[in-house]
């Protein structure tokens, strides 16, 4: 009899599904973006996937004209006021979608296999400090890289079943030394 | 799979996360009413079918969200630019020389 042996790896990576925050939807054209920042008191970073933060306030760039804002929940009213006030000098989109989406983190030693093992893109290539709007599987996520095996993604809710679903098996996966 | 360049990102990206929105540069008739039938017809579904370098939309839809345009070779499957929205369609001669 042949005994094999497997790298078992108790605890892949850490699968953490985080508080509610506020999230926005911002749009406005290219001309207006630096007077819109002033005016919102946030850096409007100019490169796709490049972040910015102001405070518990993050900002992540997802287009050449589209931003996506998390806030925490106390500030949502007044990043809403902020918008409002401007508006009519500098006419934007600022939608709130915080019930759209539910933040997954996801860190340990395999995240970033772990995500390698659904996502198209080339998830290393992200670097830390960064995030994108990607693919997961059939999901379309936000990708925030914090450190180079901690990540938080952003899903839209009614895709969380499947994400975790297939996140489960990835752990079994990895667990068994696939 | 192929890899695609995303004018708007500046980086090369797995084809999943595009979709193919069709022939590029078809200008919606300025005055639609003023179309024969066959005009009408023309402009809704006759394409070029292009065999070889094929000018076409493509959209970033799991990504920057962009449309942009993009010159592929339909036998070789190969990209030879891609370039934003709303720019110039790119003289072709130029782009096949420099293959
Ligand atoms: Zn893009």
């Amino acid at each position: 009899m042949t005994t094999q042996r497997h790298d078992f790896n108790a605890q892949p990576f850490l699968l953490e599904e985080l508080p509610p925050v506020g999230r926005f939807s911002l749009r406005v054209r290219p001309g207006q973006r630096e007077a819109l920042a002033a005016a919102l008191g946030l850096e409007l970073p100019t490169a796709i996937g490049q972040r910015s933060s102001a405070g518990q306030t993050e900002v992540l760039c997802l287009g050449p004209d589209e931003w996506a804002i998390l806030t925490a929940e106390a500030e949502r009213d007044a990043l809403v006021a902020a918008g409002a006030a401007a508006y009519a000098q500098i006419p934007h989109s600022l939608v709130e979608v915080s019930d759209r989406e539910i933040t997954l983190r996801l860190s340990g030693a395999q995240a970033l296999t772990a995500l390698t093992a659904v996502c198209p893109r080339d998830i290393d290539a992200i670097p830390v400090g960064r995030g994108a709007r990607t693919l997961f599987d059939s999901a379309t996520v936000l990708l925030w890289r914090d450190g180079p095996q901690d990540f938080r993604m952003d899903v839209w809710r009614s895709f969380l079943p499947h994400v975790r679903a297939i996140l489960d098996k990835i752990t079994v996966e990895l667990k068994s030394g696939l | 799979m192929l890899l695609i360049n995303c004018p708007y990102c500046e980086a090369t990206l797995p084809e999943l996360e595009f979709a193919y929105a069709g022939e590029a540069h078809i200008d919606r008739p300025a005055d639609p009413s003023a179309l024969s039938d066959e005009e009408w017809r023309d402009f809704l579904f006759i394409r070029t079918n292009a065999r070889g370098p094929h000018f076409e939309r493509w959209r970033h839809i799991h990504g920057c969200g962009r449309f942009f345009n993009a010159v592929r070779d339909t036998v070789s499957d190969r990209f030879l630019m891609t370039y934003k929205a709303g720019e110039a369609r790119p003289v072709l001669n130029a782009l096949e020389a420099a293959e």
